[in-house]
């Protein structure tokens, strides 16, 4: 009866079954709400099966686009997806890693330091295809790369640079601060100290954040399309010679996706589907990858 | 190296603006922000931003009115209910969500919502339409609203509930009446960074709610955003110099100082609120 009394007092209703069956009506609301992003999260990925799988062959994944749907393949945007993404893992691994071990180990704590951190914090949230606004002025005009892969792979670097920074940080300030003054205290000068403690720890983290960075740009379509990207290719970047590569225009998967899906005939619906297949098989590839190789590194770092 | 940050956001103020100027050089200012007309394909061109803002605000405030709720419940369901166990299992499927692809779900409420749900309830809904790309996008920031306020009520410390339970409460009022109040700046927070990603998703809304600039109540009616507009003309044929290009540049801008607007916001409430316990 107290237990009820202070209840009422605290304008909670004075009846304690009733109170109780408020708390079931409102955890079965909770349950549901949960389980829509799961129930479509699997209805998404039933749907798209469905329709993807029948048109998947091996002549899809190397065929070129066509204008007929049954012919159509995928052969350019993969090949563009991934000579984009390895220009724009070879900028964004250096730049975001020695920009979070700056920031953690050598930056003053100023207000430059501060007005830089609050920036990244804001570029995070920046629409995409803003950024696309940004690689058409600076990389395909003022530096005339036109619209190339390497335009392609800055626009994406600098998309991706802060999720990189950010996931760099956490792992360099997850190292034990008692390795890092141990190796102070054997008389290690700074950059030994980074080279010998503090990125080896980190290493495991640094990898997982930027591959995880990388599967966010692999689907990003919007900054491409702005840059210029074209949405019909029948070549591959490189075919030029390889080192010619860089230079050549490309589409990448998403775009080629958006390019069949946004068609009226259902024939390019299927294969825009069989296009989103690959795109998620590549996807859950590089996730893989991230969580393999962590496992691998953390283990070799407990072993020394 | 910190320098490559701000370089950055120089470079997309600046990349917004040269163009965006000599767009204002030749549209005023009052017309832009004031006519309700977007008409820059056809004669007699008109440039009034209005009815891309409004198509853009409907598709958001669908998303909020859908992701708002489920979010935070769903959040309120791992941080106070959930075991250990289903918390591991739940919190991988929903970074899951936060990783497809917006270009699969923008195919996902084309080809599924749309069709099987929106048109099954509403048969006179038009095949590309506000509902189906604001259920979609909130579907997209579900992960992202639950994520933060969820960490936002972790955060708050167990002598609350604890202090609640002493005083007779049940779990469901400890919850709602205790933790979320507590944990209320860092759930803010969420809403406003989830709104201001949903103002910018752009696959999504071109390809489920159409290409029709124009001002509307009706949810069921094809819509263009601010990022649809700039996607369709980057597909079409809008040279360098002509002012359909410029326009591109003008409506980015507003784009980027809405949602610019919003983050500083949401990261200012994060840190002038934040509860330290």
């Amino acid at each position: 009866m107290a237990l009820t009394t202070i209840g009422a007092a605290a304008g909670m209703g004075a009846n304690l079954s009733s109170r109780k069956l408020q708390g079931r009506l409102f955890l079965t609301l909770a349950i549901i709400a949960t389980a829509i992003g799961i129930v479509v999260l699997a209805t998404l990925l039933v749907d798209v099966s469905n329709d993807g799988f029948p048109r998947l062959s091996w002549e899809f994944i190397t065929s070129y686009p066509s204008r007929f749907a049954e012919r159509a393949g995928i052969l350019s945007a993969l090949m563009g997806t991934v000579w984009v993404m390895a220009l724009t893992a070879l900028f964004s691994f250096p730049l975001g890693v020695g920009t979070a071990l700056y920031l953690e180990h050598y930056a003053p704590k100023n207000r430059f330091t501060d007005i830089i951190q609050t920036n990244i914090a804001n570029l995070a949230g920046v629409p995409s295809i803003v950024y696309g606004i940004l690689g058409l002025t600076v990389f395909v005009r003022w530096f005339a790369l036109d619209r190339s892969v390497l335009a392609g792979a800055l626009t994406m670097t600098l998309l991706i640079l802060p999720i990189t920074i950010i996931a760099s940080r956490e792992a360099i300030r997850a190292v034990p601060n008692s390795l890092v003054t141990a190796a102070y205290g054997l008389g290690a000068t700074k950059w030994q100290v980074m080279q010998t403690t503090i990125l080896p720890y980190a290493f495991p983290g640094i990898l997982t954040g930027t591959i995880l960075s990388m599967s966010r740009a692999i689907g990003e379509t919007a900054p491409l399309i702005i840059m210029g990207a074209l949405t019909f290719i029948a070549f591959v970047p490189g075919s030029d010679g390889f080192w010619h590569g860089p230079l050549d225009p490309f589409t990448v998967l998403p775009i080629q996706i958006f390019n069949w899906a946004s068609r009226p005939q259902t024939a390019f619906l299927e294969t825009a589907a069989a296009g989103i297949v690959v795109l998620l098989i590549v996807l859950l590839a590089m996730n893989s990858l991230a969580i393999f190789l962590r496992n691998k590194y953390q283990k070799r770092v407990q072993d020394a | 190296m910190g320098l490559i940050s701000i370089l950055t956001t120089i470079g997309i103020v600046v990349s917004l603006l040269t163009e965006a100027i000599s767009f204002f050089r030749e549209v005023s200012l009052a017309d832009f922000l004031f006519d309700t007309r977007w008409t820059p394909r056809f004669i007699p061109q008109a440039f009034g931003i209005w009815p891309l803002i409004t198509g853009t605000l409907m598709v958001s405030a669908i998303a909020a009115a859908f992701a708002l709720p489920v979010g935070l419940l769903t959040a309120i369901f791992l941080a106070e209910y959930a075991p250990e166990r289903l918390r591991r299992t739940i919190k991988p499927i929903l970074e899951v969500l936060a990783g497809v692809p917006t270009v699969v779900y923008g195919f996902f409420a084309l080809t599924f919502v749309t069709p099987e749900i929106v048109r099954f309830l509403f048969s006179d809904a038009n095949i590309f339409n506000a509902l189906s790309a604001g259920l979609v996008v909130g579907v997209m920031i579900i992960p992202m609203v639950a994520s933060i306020s969820e960490d936002a009520m972790v955060s708050v410390p167990q002598a609350l509930r604890n202090g609640a339970y002493a005083l007779g409460a049940t779990k469901f009022e400890t919850a709602v009446r205790v933790v979320v109040p507590a944990a209320l700046s860092g759930i803010i927070a969420a809403f406003i960074l989830a709104i201001s990603r949903a103002v910018g998703e752009t696959m999504i809304v071109t390809l489920a709610a159409g290409a029709t600039p124009n001002v509307t109540a009706t949810p069921l009616d094809s819509v263009q955003t601010m990022t649809a507009y700039m996607v369709q003309t980057s597909m079409g044929e809008a040279p360098h110099g002509t002012i359909e290009f410029k326009t591109l540049f003008a409506v980015g801008l507003v784009l980027f100082v809405i949602t610019l607007a919003m983050n500083v916001f949401g990261h200012f409430i994060v840190r002038r609120f934040r509860e330290s316990y």
